[in-house]
């Protein structure tokens, strides 16, 4: 068990070298640190001294790989690869281009996050589960029929259908919730309670339909048979035995976003003004800061990687057939 | 010397090819009986049916979208042609006043004023009043007219719509009795009873409202505009129809470049197993790991400093628009293979286990004839599965990317600007809904189609569900 976890955490270090490389050929040598200073300067301001001033304030000012002007060791490490992409690695991301340090940043910005994702992950399963039990009791009639269409429907609606919908309905033509902001402490509860709706809401269609097909998958197997023979009621076999069985494939799908949702949710945080890293990548974006976008690029890598590793090992905690080697 | 110049940009080329290659696709089905018998499976189910119908309709425009050109300025000399910078499509043309009747600014669907009040000049009396619109309801003398011209306007279309669908469905009646050898009487009464084989009725009745549909709009737009206009006074109906093209661009172009990747690499994978499969997996489990949003974001902003440091390789607007379009399906494309080469690198390491690739093998078969012959035909139902299903979540993400801003160009006509451009006026008294509203509507209406027709194709071919055919 330890030894392949070892090897797990192991195996990571490539696809994580990958990752860091992929970005750097990306920012650096696809696009070269001129090119960003060009972008950012606009097309007013762009002189050489200009180029070379902008370059120098963020650190760009060497060479990329290889710095033949240095002695020793440094000659690897005062370069812009060591400096800004295998730093990365100890976690240190730097400054972005408002000088804030950036993993100060996103350790106070992962709480906000965390106060929008985890209700919707929680809620959402929740739902979507009762959801697709509820049409798999009524199966094959036309309760399942329109609920299947419903999923459809609901599934073929923009994410933004829902947050604009919600904001203006709820927020500002009933006055129910605030349309955007937040607060610390139990005052974030009014202003976290709209965005959990909306992205609970807009998760029900494909979910409880992906949900249905597995226990609809589940209820054709033989232990299923033999627990209706046995003369258990309908409702004791969807719960005892269809349920239990079904939430395998379930959660242990559900553990690999698990630790994706420090990184929030992009669109819902923007347009609900929570200070929370989805948030903050989007301005990122918008304002071409290009430090925090490859941060956020690697942190979400750990994260997903994270992710996997939990995944083998629920798999080996919910289902005793599978073994770790 | 011609009055048009016709220009083809990168994505028309290959909107195009995508066609004829479904053609030939198609023909090539045809052909082949055990090909075939999926299709018919799809061809029986009435929601699959009817939403290809509604989704042939989008085509149609799209297509008609996809033929551009350049008009030639009127003062140019004819030894020397000049031709005009703006570039417009076959569908331009014939809508032809949805395009050019421009208002001043927001006026409601269907409205008959300006949305906003302004000082009017009466005989030298100033008034301040909602000034009327240069085009929508310039006809009507007065206000009092208003609602009973629409409503007779209403009327008309649908009259016209229900026997123009009534004298279609007629004649393809006529024709299918004809090729099945009954009377005319015999074949409608196995129609009305449904007893086709095929869901006749459905498709005639999507066929009258479709029709219905176009002959209503046709006679609104005529004097109004249908769906109001937007900021600069531009008809809202025009940009949703105008987006059509850019959605299913997205929606195609992209499985087009995904496809190759992930058949090819997923394939391979699967049947060579070793170093080959180890190296793949790193590939795209790398590629994985980065959040898709972000890769987009980061190979978006590169592709705009391409674009921006370049400018002498694009002649129009059009074309540096449609530049970014084309990159956009690239990068969504590299973003987004790797589900399907996973996917066909398992069914493909079943498959070459299986006895008779193990005999083909045995009998020295090259690696090309198997991945041919046997392991290609029989992951082909996985690939078409994930082209019909993809599809529409492409749609949906083109309009989460303009608002992030790493979508389409803000020139190009999409839902996704359209949302972006509009989610701010919800906020003003009164609301300005129409922008927002047309383009969630049209998008809602082709991403239900697409999602219901791919419901249909899957069952039809996915062999784990293989009862209901």
């Amino acid at each position: 068990m330890f030894a392949y976890l070892l090897r797990r955490v192991l195996y990571a270090i490539p696809i994580l070298i990958g990752v860091n490389l992929l970005t750097f050929t990306l920012f650096f040598v696809v696009n070269t640190p001129d090119d960003m200073a060009r972008l950012q300067l606009g097309a007013k301001h762009v002189t050489p001294e200009a180029i070379e001033r902008w370059k120098v304030e963020h650190g760009y000012d060497k060479p990329l790989l290889l710095n033949r002007d240095a002695q020793g060791s440094a000659q690897f490490t005062d370069t812009i690869f060591f400096k800004h992409s295998a730093a990365m690695f100890a976690f240190e991301f730097g400054k972005g281009d408002d000088g804030r340090d950036i993993g100060n940043e996103i350790v106070t910005r992962m709480g906000p996050s965390l106060a929008i994702a985890l209700p919707v992950f929680a809620i959402g399963l929740l739902v979507n589960i009762s959801f697709a039990l509820l049409m798999v009791f009524f199966r094959s009639t036309y309760l399942d029929l329109w609920g299947v269409v419903l999923c459809v429907v609901l599934m073929s609606i923009s994410g933004l259908f829902y947050i604009i919908a919600g904001q203006f309905f709820i927020a500002k033509l009933w006055n129910l919730l605030p349309i955007s902001g937040f607060a610390d402490g139990l005052d974030a509860f009014k202003f976290v309670l709209l965005p959990v709706l909306v992205g609970v809401v807009s998760g029900i269609g494909s979910g409880s339909r992906w949900y249905r097909t597995i226990f609809l998958e589940e209820i054709g197997k033989d232990y299923v048979r033999t627990a209706r023979a046995k003369g258990l009621s309908e409702v004791r076999v969807l719960f005892r035995h269809v349920l239990k069985n079904g939430l395998i494939p379930i959660l242990t799908g559900a553990v690999v976003v698990l630790p994706l949702l420090f990184m929030g949710s992009l669109i819902v945080e923007s347009f609900f003004g929570i200070p929370g890293l989805g948030s903050y990548t989007i301005d990122a974006i918008q304002a071409q800061d290009f430090s925090v976008v490859r941060a956020m690029v690697f942190l979400g890598a750990v994260l997903y990687i994270v992710g996997l590793i939990l995944t083998d090992l629920s798999y080996a905690w919910a289902d005793p057939r599978v073994r770790l080697q | 010397m011609s009055a048009i110049q016709p220009v083809i940009l990168w994505t028309d080329a290959l909107v195009f090819a995508l066609v004829a290659g479904v053609t030939g696709l198609v023909l090539y089905i045809r052909r082949h009986e055990h090909l075939r018998a999926p299709w018919a499976g799809v061809a029986r189910q009435p929601m699959a049916m009817g939403s290809a119908l509604v989704l042939a309709v989008f085509v149609v425009i799209g297509l008609l979208d996809s033929l551009h050109y350049r008009e030639r300025l009127p003062d140019s000399p004819p030894d020397k042609p000049q031709y005009s910078v703006e570039v417009l499509s076959a569908f331009d043309a014939l809508v032809g006043p949805l395009r050019t009747q421009q208002e001043k600014t927001y006026s409601a669907p269907l409205a008959m004023h300006l949305y906003a009040k302004e000082f009017v000049d009466h005989d030298g009396v100033v008034v301040r009043e909602y000034p009327r619109l240069k085009y929508g309801g310039a006809h009507l003398e007065s206000a009092a007219a208003h609602w009973a011209d629409i409503v007779r306007r209403v009327l008309l279309g649908s009259v016209q719509g229900l026997a123009i669908a009534l004298l279609l469905v007629g004649v393809l009646a006529a024709w299918q009795a004809r090729r099945s050898r009954q009377s005319y009487g015999e074949w409608l009464t196995v129609f009305g009873t449904g007893r086709l084989g095929w869901p006749g009725r459905t498709l005639a009745t999507m066929l009258a409202l479709i029709a219905i549909a176009i002959a209503v709009l046709l006679h609104l737009a005529a004097g109004y505009h249908v769906l109001g206009t937007d900021k600069v006074g531009q008809d809202v109906l025009y940009i949703s129809l105008k987006s059509i093209r850019t959605g299913l661009v997205i929606g195609t172009l992209t499985t087009l470049v995904t496809l190759p990747l992930a058949v090819v690499l997923g394939i391979a994978a699967g049947y060579f197993r070793g170093w080959v499969d180890d190296v793949i997996q790193y590939v795209y489990t790398v590629l994985n790991s980065i959040p898709g949003v972000l890769l987009i974001a980061a190979a978006v902003l590169i592709v705009q400093v391409y674009i921006e440091s370049n400018p002498e390789l694009f002649d129009t607007a059009a074309a540096r628009a449609d530049i970014r379009l084309l990159a956009l399906c690239l990068i969504m494309g590299m973003t987004s293979w790797t589900g399907l080469a996973r996917l066909l690198r398992g069914e493909s390491l079943k498959l070459s286990t299986l006895d008779y690739v193990e005999a083909a093998r045995a009998f020295g078969v090259s690696h090309s004839r198997i991945l041919g012959r046997h392991i290609f035909p029989n992951v082909f139902h996985l690939v078409l599965i994930a082209i019909v299903l993809d599809f529409s979540g492409l749609v949906l993400a083109e309009a989460v990317l303009s608002y992030v801003g790493v979508g389409v160009d803000p020139s190009m006509y999409s839902w996704g600007n359209m949302i972006n451009g509009a989610r701010l006026e919800l906020a003003r008294e009164p609301v300005v809904w129409w922008q927002l509203g047309a383009a969630f509507a049209f998008m809602f209406t082709l991403v239900l189609a697409a999602n219901l027709f791919a419901d249909g194709v899957r069952d039809a071919f996915d062999p784990r569900l293989g009862g209901r055919r």
